[in-house]
């Protein structure tokens, strides 16, 4: 199976451990992997901003790189979602087209694509989802709180698979952390207040490591965490079903 | 239309209050400008969001009392979806229906129409006090100001808009008016105007003090307003619903009854109301019904009884084919509940009369230069299309309404350059790398350079540590 790693342009310059645990993951279930090394960014942050017109560059350059896998996986919701969401192309539709149709936010290419029965990982620590809005209510990789609907998780899902680890359940389950990409600054006072009672639900349920499927939030949550000189660390999902 | 009074542990000092709303409208503040001195008060802020938070919670235990709550959603939005195709048709049949029932029928074409038909009953009555139960519209149709200027006094007897009209405020949610004040303020606000012992906020004492001096209203106006929540087209009826009865009160004991409703309000038969009313107070307190859902339908003998039919942008709505399904809205709430930007920025902040989610698709419809902040007044989280009972897709229209708002040039222009270099630097591979080494360099031995009062990010979170090498170059030196 032929995968195109789609990693977003932050995760390239600040986390690439993610990036790379990814990639891992990839290799280990047998995947052939095939980094497109001329990739930027999905576009989104002009799109989200109110320039969906503008990231049409960066809609040719995407298609051009990803021409040609049998899958697209990215190790985040809201770059995936906005792919599926908004991807054109004007040289080329017919792939651009193809392309929205077979790209997956990692979770869900594990148990949907893969159907991955085991994870060879440890990790034994306190572990609090952050379910991440675009992949939870975009993508729908879990069961949103305001449905009535039978429950399902695909993070939870593998992270049971994760030897000693312990999922800690949360006051309030899928509450958005409050990054909103440009929203995090042009709505600065709360933006970070809803990370911070982001942050305290974890805390109050004594976790040790904070997770999900969008290093964006977790980026967010990890400044609070730093600026207040907590304890608690955030880690990617791929980190952990990579871990030992 | 409803109004909560939380027994809960709030301190008992008196908060400094955000600035009456017709205030901030004249000084141009936007969402981020008035969110920010809201956060302020952090006790305020995590009070604000818990109780809405218990509000939300309130909502989910009632739509799952019901298996078949997806279903009602579903059946709920066809319902809306019908009537805005089929509004022309719906409009005149009720209208129809309407008159052979013996009341009268205006319709105003915007805000200042429908204040001056209102005032023209009015005098036509000499009459230059009147009662109001909740109605948004004529928040939104600033009927209050209006009267005012012209003399006559309106006393709202909702008990939460009472009680921000008392303070000469706006509500600040569309159905708990006064979800923003605490109820020792009350106490307070009620000492000073219903001479309520002073430093009691025994919520009976206040709602007995409230019901005394609103029944003294009752008993003397001869004219009273009333909001409508759903208008049957098949039979020319309107339903009014209260937790309160001040509706009734008001329309039973005064001589003329003026029922004001937006033109989207119209259902087509009465049996629909079978599921409207099943979702409209589960969604919006998890009551399983308003305690009063009135229906009218003709006046009594000796009583006059009138609707105003007011389209004020709801037309042009309608043909904005992204954002025509906003006008399914029931007005329950629920967007405003759920929705974390809105608990922790209060109602005011969205300097509208129609605040949170729905407001912030609504709004720009009206006026796109003042409300062009609105839709950017959300991380699109989603999590208010999903509660919400008519099914409206919140999220996606705030998305579009920032593609408009931007092209249609609402945008700054800083904000366009910033994008503009945003996007040349990441349609270009080479760039994109240099100014990612940039970064992570600065980070590394000049972070002063970001960390500082000019960025936003470092206010309250630290920036990212930056790694020795990007992914790009790890995976040229491990994988190529
Ligand atoms: S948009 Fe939906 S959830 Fe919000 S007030 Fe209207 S009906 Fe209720």
């Amino acid at each position: 199976m032929n995968v195109g790693l789609f990693i977003p342009c932050y995760v390239n310059q600040f986390y690439p451990q993610v990036a790379i645990a990814t990639l891992q993951l990839l290799e280990k279930f047998n995947c052939k992997v095939g980094y497109p090394l001329q990739q930027t960014c999905c576009g989104q942050p002009m799109a989200n901003s109110g320039y969906e017109k503008l990231s049409q560059g960066c809609n040719e350059l995407f298609t051009e790189n990803f021409a040609g896998f049998d899958y697209i996986v990215c190790p985040s919701g809201s770059c995936t979602l906005h792919i599926k969401d908004h991807l054109h192309s004007h040289k080329d539709e017919k792939t651009a087209a193809s392309i929205r149709g077979k790209v997956y936010e990692l979770s869900e290419f594990l148990v949907d694509i893969l159907k991955v029965e085991e994870v060879n990982a440890v990790f034994p620590y306190r572990v609090g989802v952050h379910q991440s809005c675009h992949g939870q209510r975009g993508l729908h990789t879990s069961q949103m709180s305001e449905l009535v609907a039978a429950p399902f998780s695909k993070i939870n899902q593998l992270l049971n698979k994760v030897q000693q680890i312990e999922l800690v359940q949360l006051n309030r389950v899928d509450e958005c952390c409050g990054f909103g990409g440009t929203f995090c600054v042009a709505e600065e006072a709360v933006s970070a207040r809803m990370g911070q009672d982001r942050v305290a639900d974890h805390e109050k349920n004594n976790v040790q490591v904070i997770t999900g499927g969008d290093m964006s939030c977790l980026m967010h949550l990890e400044g609070i965490l730093r600026r207040k000189k907590s304890n608690v660390v955030v880690k990617h999902i791929a980190e952990i079903l990579n871990a030992g | 239309m409803f109004i909560v009074i939380r027994l809960n542990h709030s301190p008992l000092t008196i908060h400094h209050r955000p600035l009456p709303i017709h205030i901030i409208m004249t000084h141009n503040a936007t969402h981020p400008q008035l969110a920010t001195a809201f956060n302020k008060d952090e006790a305020r802020v995590g009070w604000h969001d818990e109780t809405l938070w218990w509000v939300r919670q309130k909502r989910d235990k009632a739509a799952w009392a019901l298996p078949e709550w997806e279903q009602l959603r579903d059946t709920a939005s066809a319902i809306k979806q019908n009537v805005l195709s089929n509004l022309h048709d719906y409009l005149v049949q009720f209208e129809q229906q309407a008159l052979a029932n013996g009341v009268k029928v205006h319709w105003a074409a915007d805000a200042k129409e429908h204040n001056e038909i209102v005032h023209s009953i009015l005098q036509q009555h000499n009459v230059t006090q009147i009662v109001k139960s909740k109605s948004m519209l004529t928040e939104e149709c600033g009927l209050n100001e209006y009267l005012a200027n012209n003399k006559v006094e309106v006393i709202d007897t909702d008990l939460g808009e009472r009680i921000v009209q008392l303070a000469n405020e706006h509500p600040s949610h569309i159905v708990l008016p006064c979800i923003h004040w605490k109820k020792e303020e009350i106490g307070e606000l009620f000492h000073q105007h219903l001479n309520t012992p002073e430093g009691n906020a025994d919520p009976k004492l206040l709602t007995a003090a409230a019901r005394e001096h609103l029944r003294e209203k009752f008993l003397t106006r001869k004219i009273a307003i009333t909001g409508v929540n759903f208008a049957v087209a098949e039979t020319g009826e309107f339903v009014v619903c209260t937790n309160e009865g001040n509706a009734d009160m008001g329309a039973h004991l005064a001589d003329v009854h003026i029922a004001c409703m937006g033109i989207e309000k119209i259902i087509p038969k009465r049996e629909h109301l079978g599921v409207l009313l099943r979702l409209l107070a589960r969604s919006a307190t998890g009551q399983p019904v308003t305690t009063y859902s009135s229906h009218f339908q003709q006046p009594n003998a000796g009583q006059e009884m009138h609707i105003v039919l007011v389209d004020n942008g709801r037309s042009v709505q309608l043909g904005r084919e992204d954002f025509r399904n906003s006008l399914k809205c029931i007005r329950c709430g629920a967007c405003f509940n759920t929705c974390p930007v809105y608990r922790r920025s209060g109602g005011h902040s969205y300097h509208t009369a129609i605040a949170g989610p729905i407001g912030s698709i609504l709004a720009p419809n009206l006026d796109m230069k003042k409300y062009a902040d609105l839709p950017f007044a959300s991380t699109l989280c989603g999590s208010c299309s999903n509660v919400c009972p008519v099914k409206i897709d919140i999220h996606n229209q705030l998305y579009k309404w920032r593609q408009v708002l931007t092209e249609e040039g609402h945008s700054p222009k800083s904000k366009t350059v910033a994008m503009k270099v945003m996007a040349t630097a990441l349609a270009k591979p080479g760039l994109f790398k240099a100014g990612g080494k940039m970064m992570r360099w600065v980070l590394k031995y000049m972070p002063w350079l970001v960390n500082n009062k000019m960025n936003a990010w470092y206010k309250q979170r630290e920036m990212p540590a930056p790694p020795e090498q990007s992914f790009t170059e790890w995976y040229k030196k491990n994988r190529t």
